[in-house]
């Protein structure tokens, strides 16, 4: 009786007795249903606190903080120079891009121009990190909605740069290969010959990643509509990075406030139009095809000269001559014992990351110190969309969200 | 003097009590009961065109007056342009109005401005702890007088002795 079908069930109360008729009772209530902090499609340590009327969101409220580890803080009791590897470990998967973001803050507090060379090698790093952090994306996503091969593939072609990195720098992930006014070292012509050969490589790939997907039913029908937010709601959320740009916004830093050497490159900045999950797949995936153009461009402008500015009492001293001269390493030990003079002055200084818009906010007293050092990170303020995002969506969609927002608790939680 | 502080400076005469342009950043200080107003001029007036929130932050000068500013930083998309928008406040009355209802995305950035420097928003929909836990009652991390290492919270862990050979 009771597992009977209740839409075509017609039930009769006989309104005399109707306490004799035995009528089932649906009892609903809302349900509270805590997702994380150790649930696997969230990413890290996060919890979701979900409100549920049968299977449907009803409000969703994140609960953060659990990988908090006083970055801010931090940064206000070291020099400048030190603050770089924290900047590694706010968003793990893709250190070149903070520490990116955090040099080029700072050079805006110095005014420090940096050389041509420096910017091409800059410009290229980012991008090669821009294509690692939309294949990891693209593998997280697609392991969450449930494709599983997908992840092998990116994986694959993830481990030829992250080796790439390695060569460049020692580190596979905490890279801190970016100086304030310039980089650690030069690349190569061996590590300009492989990265060739992977532009070759790998457009076809992304081609194979496509094919996966773009004709997946669950793909499709997990993806298409799920998670609309309009473009106004995007831009009064404060959303950036591929999230705000499938609403059909075009906001690009690259573009618009072109920093390094991304003016002298030719790129499109692909827009989308429904605002729901596909078009941000779509997005990451065309912009996987621009960064492949921008690497290229970049490594036929580029023409010898220094990796360094010239300020000796801002960026260090190249290693080679610390080991070998005393002045040199008197200028390193000064450098990282008291810290170059900051001017005085506040500046807000943003960067399109993968994800989003990563701004270092810093205000300095002089000194060698950042006195406070506030960082925008993109994750964080994509969160603070998730409610409006989830609701009406089903259980199994608020992982489509988190893996949409491509959020990383480090940044996040700071 | 930039045309954007220009226009603030003559549709505010009063209120308004800094303007300043630096390193090409364009910040405007207000008093704490005009920032409402200000905040609704940035978004709403068409030269202005303000949508964009980019983030909210503040910043602690223990030996001020006015201890604490909060610092929100808009952008506009279709005009592309940035402005900085700050506000003093006293310890005594930690209080400012919230900017919540003009720019839904300040609900999370404010909260977190709340938990690390103390600073309470009025009419924010949920001003609760955001990064640190819910019961933390050892005051705000990021005030300059709160120890880098701590109050002494760490102390209280139990660790397992090491092993005496």
């Amino acid at each position: 009786m009771a597992f009977e079908d209740q839409r075509t069930t017609v039930y009769k109360i006989d309104p005399e007795h109707p306490e004799s008729e035995t009528l089932p009772t649906l009892r609903t209530e809302e349900l509270l249903l805590n997702m994380g902090p150790q649930h696997p499609s969230t990413h890290g340590v996060l919890k979701v606190i979900l409100e549920l009327e049968g299977e449907r969101l009803v409000k969703s409220t994140p609960v953060m903080g659990f990988l908090h580890r006083g970055v801010e803080k931090l940064a206000e009791d070291g020099t400048y120079h030190q603050f770089i590897p924290h900047t590694d470990r706010l968003d793990y998967v893709c250190a070149m891009y903070n520490n990116f973001a955090y040099c080029r803050a700072v050079e805006k507090l110095l005014n420090l121009q940096v050389p041509e060379r420096a910017e091409y090698l800059r410009t290229i790093v980012a991008e090669v990190q821009r294509i690692i952090g939309h294949q990891f994306w693209l593998s997280a996503q697609a392991l969450d909605i449930g494709a599983m091969t997908v992840f092998f593939y990116c994986f694959r072609d993830r481990e030829i740069l992250l080796d790439w990195f390695d060569e460049l720098c020692g580190a596979r992930l905490t890279t801190s290969w970016y100086r304030i006014g310039g980089v650690e070292r030069d690349l190569t012509p061996a590590l300009i010959d492989k990265l060739k050969q992977f532009l070759d490589y790998f457009p076809p790939k992304i081609d194979e990643y496509q094919v996966f997907l773009e004709k997946n039913r669950i793909w499709l029908g997990r993806t298409k509509g799920v998670a609309v937010i309009s473009a106004e709601d995007a831009v009064n959320f404060g959303l950036s990075g591929p999230v705000l740009r499938g609403s059909g916004v075009d906001y690009d830093l690259r573009k618009y406030e072109p920093y390094s050497a991304y003016p002298k490159c030719e790129f499109s900045v692909p827009v989308g139009k429904n605002g729901d999950t596909y078009d941000r797949y779509w997005i990451r995936m065309m912009e996987l095809y621009e960064s492949v153009k921008i690497i290229r461009q970049c490594l036929e402008q580029m023409q010898e000269g220094p990796i360094m500015a010239d300020a000796p009492s801002i960026t260090l001293p190249p290693k080679e001559r610390v080991f070998t001269n005393l002045e040199a390493m008197i200028q390193q030990f000064k450098l990282f014992s008291q810290g170059f003079d900051a001017p005085p002055g506040e500046i807000y200084c943003g960067t399109e990351a993968h994800k989003g818009e990563l701004g270092f906010h810093i205000v300095s007293t002089g000194g060698g110190k950042p006195y406070r050092l506030k960082i925008r990170a993109p994750s964080f303020i994509h969160m603070g969309a998730f409610d409006h995002m989830a609701r009406g969506y089903m259980i199994s969609d608020a992982c489509t969200i988190f893996g949409t927002y491509d959020i990383v608790m480090g940044e996040c939680d700071r | 003097m930039h045309p954007l502080l220009f226009r603030i400076q003559h549709t505010f005469s009063v209120g308004v009590t800094s303007l300043s342009e630096w390193r090409g950043d364009v910040a405007v200080t207000v008093t704490r009961d005009k920032l409402r107003e200000v905040a609704q001029f940035l978004r709403d007036d068409p030269g202005m065109d303000f949508d964009y929130i980019v983030h909210v932050s503040s910043v602690d000068w223990p030996d001020d007056e006015e201890r604490f500013e909060v610092v929100w930083e808009f952008y506009s998309i279709r005009k592309r342009q940035r402005i900085r928008l700050k506000t003093r406040v006293p310890e005594s009355d930690c209080m400012v109005d919230s900017l919540t209802d003009l720019w839904k995305g300040a609900d999370f950035m404010e909260r977190e401005v709340y938990d690390m420097m103390g600073i309470r928003f009025r009419n924010h929909p949920d001003l609760r702890r955001i990064l640190m836990p819910d019961d933390y009652t050892e005051g705000y991390p990021l005030r300059k007088d709160f120890p880098l290492r701590g109050k002494g919270w760490r102390d209280t862990f139990e660790f397992l002795d090491e092993v005496q050979r």
